[in-house]
């Protein structure tokens, strides 16, 4: 995935002076920069590359990865919310499923407008409601928010399922995908500008495989793949703006606001505005990578696509990459999108497989697999303060 | 006055943590609330700079009625607090903290912005030797130092200490109180809250004693080190 590579580069970047050093070559900027172009090259031939061991076998890859993606998106947008600005948001699929149920009635149910046009209406209508949801939501603190969340979500879905208006149960479908470029005939072996011909790998010799190719750039039902470039290019578009504002102004308010809510407001952080664009933020987001699921290769969304374990699996995802950090944020979507495909042969064992292994790692690594160099110092700073100071409180 | 608190009441559920408070504070002054553990004068600074709600009464700042703005509005207006205990940013290094001092400045890049480090780092050399050091690693005196180099970054008219003087060795005390004179000479007026009677009142040119919720004792610094009551309850009487 895009986001390992440029991980990596952090995590050897902020190690602590003790730690091997890196060669200076592999300090500078030009190489980071370097090894993230080579990291979104792979992250894009990914599918086509169809690398042994990686790809799953027992479910179209381009499928799979189309899935990951999803996923990273998401838990890349739900990282500001629990990761930045520290609101445990637990009903997150009720902005997906409102970007996603936005895109459906403006392109397919109710209206024929075309994604491109529908995508920023989706988005936006997802923003107002997490500005009408946060408003009286972020009030509360703590465990109260993660209820009174968990209830947006499931009321978000429910409300789909009695409406008519929206499909009822039967959900939304023919929504048209994002718009072609070159021809696109149903028979996809002609559609496209041009065609790129995938990997095939006999163990670890590659050849080329003229069987299976991907027309570039077409939207159909049989290949997945475009949908993963759309996704991917998304996800790096977010991420940019996502580096820009944490290192603004705005980041600061937000790092604050979650050490110290009273300290950062005498700083003079109106922390409950700050609060609520992170969850508008979040939200927008959110509503983005509903729009796309909309406009995926099925066209077609149910209220079952948004039920509420969905929401578990989206905080899992930050939660075992890192809070606070987008490249963990990244890395954890991918995986809990991932994993389950790739031991799909094991049948019904992958579920307890996965269960286990969420469970392993948050017991041996409560912080995430990559922390944001942050949470590592806070944490240990936690602990020699509890040992220091016993609880004192004076009025 | 540059401050004034009219029969201020503040309530924590039904419990009254202070009664009818009253008290000004005078431009270019050093004023101290002194009182035991529990006597109010958290609360009173926390509800002077806006973090806890006013049951009744006003808090007038510079001849504005400021009793229901919220906190950071009182920032902007020129009021800076440090907080009691750690209040720094404990993830945050010392840089960023002060950075989060000046938050309500724009002028982060200008020369004036960098003469306030300069000079926070006059007062406090420890913090310049930590710079890059995170806040929550450094010692309990450090971390006080940062967090009223932290209020000063704000470039306040009045900046509220609570309790600078808690947890620290006597030695740094000494210093953390003629520090605290040094930023009243160079103009900045001073409210501070502090349970180290003696010291407060070598330094205060006015003084209140705070017990259980009230005001019970007001004069300059000199006439409540001399009052024998004061002497018995809070200066060792006559040991």
């Amino acid at each position: 995935m895009s986001g390992t590579v440029p991980a990596s580069a952090r995590a050897s970047r902020r190690g602590r002076p003790l730690q091997i050093p890196l060669p200076a070559f592999l300090r500078s900027r030009q190489t980071r920069l370097v090894m993230i172009v080579v990291g979104l090259v792979l992250a894009y031939a990914l599918p086509i590359i169809r690398p042994p061991f990686l790809t799953t076998t027992d479910s179209d890859f381009g499928g799979v990865m189309v899935g990951a993606a999803s996923y990273a998106l998401v838990a890349v947008g739900l990282n500001i919310v629990i990761g930045y600005a520290g609101l445990l948001d637990l009903g997150y699929v009720g902005f997906y499923a409102t970007g996603a149920y936005t895109t459906g009635v403006l392109t397919s149910q109710h209206a024929h407008w075309p994604f491109f046009l529908a995508l920023p209406v989706a988005i936006a209508v997802t923003m107002v409601s997490g500005v009408l949801l946060g408003g009286p939501a972020i009030r509360v603190r703590g465990d109260y928010l993660a209820i009174v969340t968990l209830g947006f979500g499931e009321i978000i879905s429910i409300a789909a399922r009695n409406s008519s208006w929206l499909g009822a149960a039967a959900g939304i479908k023919d929504i048209p995908p994002p718009p072609s470029i070159g021809p696109n005939p149903i028979i996809q072996a002609d559609a496209g500008l041009f065609q790129i011909p995938h990997l095939t790998w006999n163990g670890l010799v590659p050849s080329v495989d003229n069987l299976h190719k991907t027309p570039f750039l077409t939207f159909g039902v049989i290949d997945a793949i475009p949908y993963y470039w759309l996704i991917l290019t998304v996800i790096v578009l977010v991420l940019v703006a996502d580096m820009l504002i944490k290192d603004s102004r705005v980041g600061r308010a937000w790092e604050a606001t979650r050490e110290d809510e009273d300290a950062a407001e005498l700083m003079g952080v109106p922390t409950f505005r700050y609060k609520l664009l992170a969850f508008a933020l979040g939200a927008a987001i959110g509503g983005l990578a509903g729009s796309m699921l909309a406009a995926g290769q099925g066209g077609f969304i149910s209220p079952d696509s948004f039920l509420l374990p969905l929401s578990m699996l989206f905080v899992a995802s930050v939660l075992i990459g890192g809070a606070g950090n987008r490249w963990g944020a990244l890395l954890g979507g991918v995986l809990v999108a991932y994993l389950p495909e790739r031991f799909r042969g094991l049948s019904d064992w992958r579920l307890l497989i996965f269960g286990l292994s969420l469970m392993l790692i948050v017991t041996f690594r409560p912080q995430g697999l990559v922390p944001p160099r942050r949470t590592k110092r806070a944490l240990r700073v936690q602990a020699e303060i509890e040992e220091l100071e016993g609880e004192g409180v004076d009025v | 006055m540059l401050l004034e608190v009219e029969d201020l009441c503040v309530n924590y559920g039904h419990i009254e943590a202070i009664r009818n408070i009253s008290f000004s504070v005078a431009e270019g002054e050093i004023t101290t609330l002194i009182g035991a553990n529990g006597a109010g004068k958290t609360t009173t600074l926390k509800t002077i700079s806006g973090l806890r709600k006013v049951r009744e009464g006003k808090v007038v700042f510079d001849g504005t009625d400021i009793t229901h703005l919220p906190p950071y509005a009182r920032v902007k207006m020129g009021i800076s607090q440090s907080p009691e205990g750690r209040g720094c940013f404990p993830g945050m290094t010392v840089r960023e903290n002060l950075d989060m001092g000046a938050f309500v400045r724009r002028d982060r890049k200008s020369a004036a912005y960098r003469e306030d480090i300069e000079r926070v780092f006059q007062l406090f050399p420890r913090l310049q030797e930590r710079f890059n050091q995170s806040a929550g690693t450094m010692s309990g005196g450090e971390q006080q130092m940062l967090a009223i180099g932290r209020a000063l970054m704000a470039r306040p008219r009045l900046v509220l200490l609570d309790e600078p003087s808690m947890g620290l060795a006597p030695r740094l005390i000494q210093q953390i109180f003629s520090i605290i004179t040094e930023i009243n000479q160079q103009g900045t007026t001073v409210l501070l809250v502090e349970q180290n009677a003696a010291q407060a009142l070598r330094r205060a040119h006015q003084a209140h004693v705070l017990e259980t919720g009230e005001i019970v004792r007001s004069g300059t610094g000199a006439e409540l080190s001399g009052d024998e009551s004061v002497k018995a309850a809070y200066l060792g009487g006559d040991l």
